[in-house]
């Protein structure tokens, strides 16, 4: 009976190799995929108990930090001490709803488990050194409480960045929420406030200025009036168009009429000025065509997820389907026609299918502002060791897009001066400083009468490049009704002006 | 007894890597800022895992009094898989800690009366269909109307007090005996085939039949007990005993052929089968939900890593029955790939020396128990292991020695003490025989009576 012995040896030895095997898939060839499955909560709930640094803004206020508790379950409570303040940029972090914001974007950094930190930590190994970091980041507290303050209580965000850096200096939206209650350890409380919020009115979770997308409207006709300079379509100061007050686009039988029934014409300058819906639905529609504004757009950012350093970004959409192209020149279409060129012409006022982040527009006023180069957006300046406070890692300030040439970008920054100075944007000029802007008031086309009210807007001393670049929406709601620009967002955007250069 | 000196310094070793893993685990506790938690956990089990090591020691005792001459790997190989599982189990459920080493004294117990008793293991072959009544009543025992319960989808338990017992644990050792028994005796008989099916011969079915349907009833049973870990068990335990005391592959392949007939018959019947497989296949799908406990399981090993996260700073009481059926997971993050493989090896060793002492044993009924028992042992690691790391469906079988239950331990412990006994015996009696060619030859020759009695015993 040696030899059957000898076989059943051998089967399970094989049975046994067919484990070890298994076992080297699962533990470590397989492991990250394991570790990246969504179910696996391990690694959140694992984070969730390890010392973690603080937030603190760029004028070293607390943003979040933890508490030890003391014989509790959780030896630490996370906690916020500007409540609503922060949350849709530092988020939260909580052992039943996981992470969000900076929160999430940073765990590894705030629990000291980067490349960098974990090689600094070994040197220290022995001296027990906490390795944990701090995140500093790029807002500053004073801007982020006058943007609350200017905004009020009216829905809407407010965003405000460095247009050479992408630094972002303020970022909120109204309503927020306080993230302490959704950080609490008690699951139980956790849950109930977690319910309130998903409920409550203007869906105060969502960090709009980078989740959420909104018509443009006239605030677009930068895009669009960068896209003809570029190509050569008009030059900032010719030719002159005609003083109209409806413009019929081929194809369609529905006129585009200007803001309050009012005409407008003249060159670029002066069409910007008088955000001329006229003017700059014909450009779009008969100059530039389909392929040329997709074009700029993108080099703007749109259809792409900005690089911003947070979770989940949300791309700005342009249309890029206008149908085949249609046969001409005949007696009624002119050539180069689209089968959906009368949307093109609704898209290249910023309405129609065009939608975009808050976000994205202070990005277009920062193209302006710097040459046509778009910043990388970003909110982490720099992480620190929290022992010893010394910069472990600093963002990488980076260009994105080129989206236009350095000089459509000194002619747009010239015109929307203009618009500041003279036209419907002289609201948030502040005297003293070089200020350009552009408003925009996108009609919702609902039962009610109401608009999105934007401004986008840089600003800078004399005789020095743009510091800052804002973009400011009030959004239309029934209630608000017709709301324009130049009245309701521009004033928002002179008070970040007026307090970034105090 | 240099057997013994190995036995020793081996056991040793393996207590000291216990006392090393209940130092980490205490230290970990430590380390989460609770030292009342860590201190009262230091005082109770700290008392528990004393007793466990000093239990350990004392089977050596045994031993050395009542088998002398046994093969020195068995009982370390034990001590260090009974021992881990302690540290583990304890880290996992304060409360079970009591409890385990209790069923570990009685394990021991149970080791050592074993051994006192079967001083003879090959008397009990006589008594072959006894065993199979007891095996199959063993077996029958849970579905007593007001004796047996349900657990978690099994009837598989008796309530006996505050005691749970799965007879079935048992019932496997008893059925090994009945198997040896009858193959040692008829296995020549079933050699012959007098008779074709197909291709197939066939051995007459009056010493077949018998056999079939012992092995059918306990089957039938497991099936009806929703207790599929274990039928598969059986059933492996039959093919291999079938196999090595008749040396044909025919009846292996007849074996597996109905087996993958019965699995999918009962795949076809059975919606708890069905759920079994689709879990087998993908556990992602549904990972909150019915694949949970071997999602959780491969996440624990995966967060293990190469080395483990370290006993006591893993996340193990995630993974669902982390003490009992899915403890290996356990193993596997917090002491990592090389943990793992080091309890793979363990089951190995002792598996391997199993097989020696099956080989080396003087009769054909030890060589089947010893081979049964031992195939018992190194399959059910398989079954249980291939489950958590899906090389098989899961079916939930315990990890010998290691995972918390005292059915599950006892029962290991009397396969020990057999194999232990077994092994002792046969180096006597090897002895003996060599003492009689030196009287009675030149001590060069060997004699007639030497070489008839040779004969009788290798078959």
């Amino acid at each position: 009976m040696q030899r059957p012995i000898k076989h059943v040896v051998i089967v399970l030895l094989v049975c046994f190799t067919g484990l070890f095997v298994q076992l080297n898939r699962v533990q470590v060839y397989d492991a990250q995929a394991l570790e990246a499955n969504p179910a696996n909560t391990r690694t959140i709930q694992r984070d969730f108990d390890r010392p973690r640094g603080r937030i603190i803004t760029r004028d070293d206020v607390v943003v979040a930090q933890s508490e030890p508790r003391p014989g509790e379950f959780f030896s630490e409570q996370r906690v916020y001490p500007h409540d609503e303040l922060y949350a849709h940029v530092a988020g939260y972090t909580s052992f039943t709803f996981g992470a969000e914001g900076v929160e999430r974007a940073y765990n590894d950094a705030l629990i000291g488990r980067t490349a960098a930190q974990e090689l600094s930590g070994l040197t220290d190994l022995l001296g027990g050194t906490n390795p944990k970091g701090d995140i500093r980041l790029t807002l500053r507290d004073d801007m982020q409480r006058r943007a609350r303050e200017a905004l009020g209580e009216r829905r809407g965000s407010v965003v405000a960045l460095d247009p050479v850096t992408g630094e972002i200096y303020a970022m909120w939206s109204f309503p927020s929420f306080d993230p302490n209650r959704i950080a609490v350890n008690d699951g139980g409380l956790a849950n109930e406030a977690w319910t309130d919020l998903v409920n409550a009115e203007g869906n105060p979770l969502r960090a709009k200025p980078y989740r959420d997308i909104y018509f443009p409207g006239s605030t677009f006709k930068v895009v669009t009036a960068a896209s003809a300079l570029d190509n050569g379509a008009l030059l900032i100061d010719a030719p002159e168009f005609e003083v109209v007050e409806s413009y019929l686009p081929p194809l369609t039988e529905r006129p585009i009429s200007n803001f309050g029934g009012s005409s407008c014409g003249g060159n670029l300058i002066e069409l910007l000025v008088a955000s001329c819906n006229t003017a700059f639905a014909q450009i779009g529609a008969e100059q530039l065509g389909p392929a040329a504004l997709v074009q700029t757009s993108e080099g703007f950012g749109f259809n792409q997820t900005p690089p911003i350093d947070l979770p989940v970004p949300v791309a700005s959409e342009f249309p890029t389907d206008f149908g085949g192209q249609v046969d001409g020149p005949t007696e009624e279409i002119p050539a180069g026609v689209f089968e959906d060129t009368p949307s093109l012409a609704q898209s290249a006022i910023g309405q129609n299918n065009v939608s975009a982040t808050p976000l994205q527009m202070a990005l277009v006023a920062a193209a302006v502002a710097n040459a046509g180069q778009v910043p990388v957006p970003h909110v982490m300046l720099s992480v620190e060791d929290s022992e010893t406070a010394n910069v472990t890692a600093s963002f990488d300030n980076k260009t994105w897009l080129r989206a236009m040439t350095p000089q459509t970008a000194a002619d747009l920054t010239g015109a929307m001066i203009q618009v500041a100075e003279r036209g419907t944007g002289t609201a948030a000029a502040v005297p003293g400083l070089v200020v350009g802007a552009k408003t925009g008031t996108a009609e919702l086309g609902a039962d009610q009468p109401a608009s999105h009210a934007w401004t986008i807007a840089f600003g800078g001393r004399a005789n020095e490049p743009a510091a800052l670049a804002v973009a400011v929406l009030v959004e239309g709601r029934e209630e608000t009704g017709e709301q324009s620009g130049g009245r309701v967002a521009a004033p928002i955007a002179r008070a970040l002006f007026e307090q970034f250069f105090q | 007894m240099r057997a013994r000196s190995v036995e020793l310094g081996l056991l040793i070793l393996a207590t000291l890597t216990t006392c090393v893993g209940y130092v980490l685990v205490i230290l970990a506790k430590q380390g989460e800022n609770a030292s009342d938690v860590a201190l009262d956990f230091q005082v109770e089990v700290g008392g528990f895992m004393g007793i466990v090591v000093v239990l350990l020691l004392a089977a050596h005792i045994v031993i050395r009094l009542l088998a002398p001459f046994a093969d020195g790997l068995l009982l370390p190989a034990a001590a260090l898989l009974n021992g881990l599982g302690y540290v583990m189990i304890a880290r996992l459920d304060e409360g079970l800690a009591a409890s385990q080493s209790a069923w570990t004294f009685i394990g021991l117990g149970a080791f050592s009366m074993t051994l006192l008793l079967i001083s003879d293991p090959k008397r009990l072959a006589p008594y072959r269909y006894t065993l199979a009544l007891v095996g199959v009543g063993l077996l029958l025992l849970p579905l007593v109307p007001g004796l047996g319960v349900e657990i978690n989808g099994a009837r598989i338990w008796l309530r006996i007090g505050p005691f749970s017992i799965q007879p079935g644990e048992f019932a496997k050792i008893v059925l090994a005996g009945f198997l040896a028994g009858y193959l040692a005796d008829k296995r020549e008989l079933l050699t012959l085939t007098n008779r074709k099916l197909g291709p197939l011969n066939i051995p007459d079915a009056k010493h077949f039949g018998p056999l079939m349907l012992a092995w059918g009833m306990a089957l039938m049973v497991m099936i009806a007990q929703r207790d599929l870990g274990s039928s598969l068990l059986l059933f492996t335990l039959f093919v291999v005993m079938f196999y090595v005391a008749t040396s044909r592959a025919a009846y292996v392949f007849s074996g597996l052929l109905l087996f993958c007939g019965g699995a999918y018959v009962s795949w076809r019947q059975f919606s708890h089968v069905q759920r079994r497989v689709d879990i087998w296949i993908d556990p992602y799908e549904d990972a909150k939900g019915a694949g949970f406990q071997i999602a959780e399981a491969a996440f624990a090993m995966a967060d293990g890593g190469l080395t483990g996260t370290g006993l006591g700073q893993g996340t193990p009481k995630k993974i669902p029955f982390a003490a009992t059926d899915m403890i290996f997971a356990a193993f596997g993050e917090e002491m990592g790939l090389l943990g793992a493989t080091a309890i793979l090896v363990t089951f190995l060793f002792f598996v391997g020396s199993g097989f020696r002492v099956a080989t080396n044993a003087r009769s054909p009924f030890e060589t089947l128990l010893a081979t049964g028992l031992t195939a018992l042992l190194g399959f059910q690691a398989f079954i249980i292991i291939g489950g958590i790391l899906r090389v098989l469906p899961l079916t939930g079988v315990t990890l010998p020695f290691v995972s918390y239950g005292g059915s599950s331990l006892i029962s290991n412990y009397i396969i020990l003490a057999i194999l232990v006994r077994i092994s002792h015996n046969s180096t006597v009696q090897a002895a003996e025989e060599l003492e009689e060619i030196n009287r009675d030859g030149d001590g060069i020759g060997v004699t007639a009576g030497t070489r008839a009695k040779w004969k009788a015993v290798s078959g």
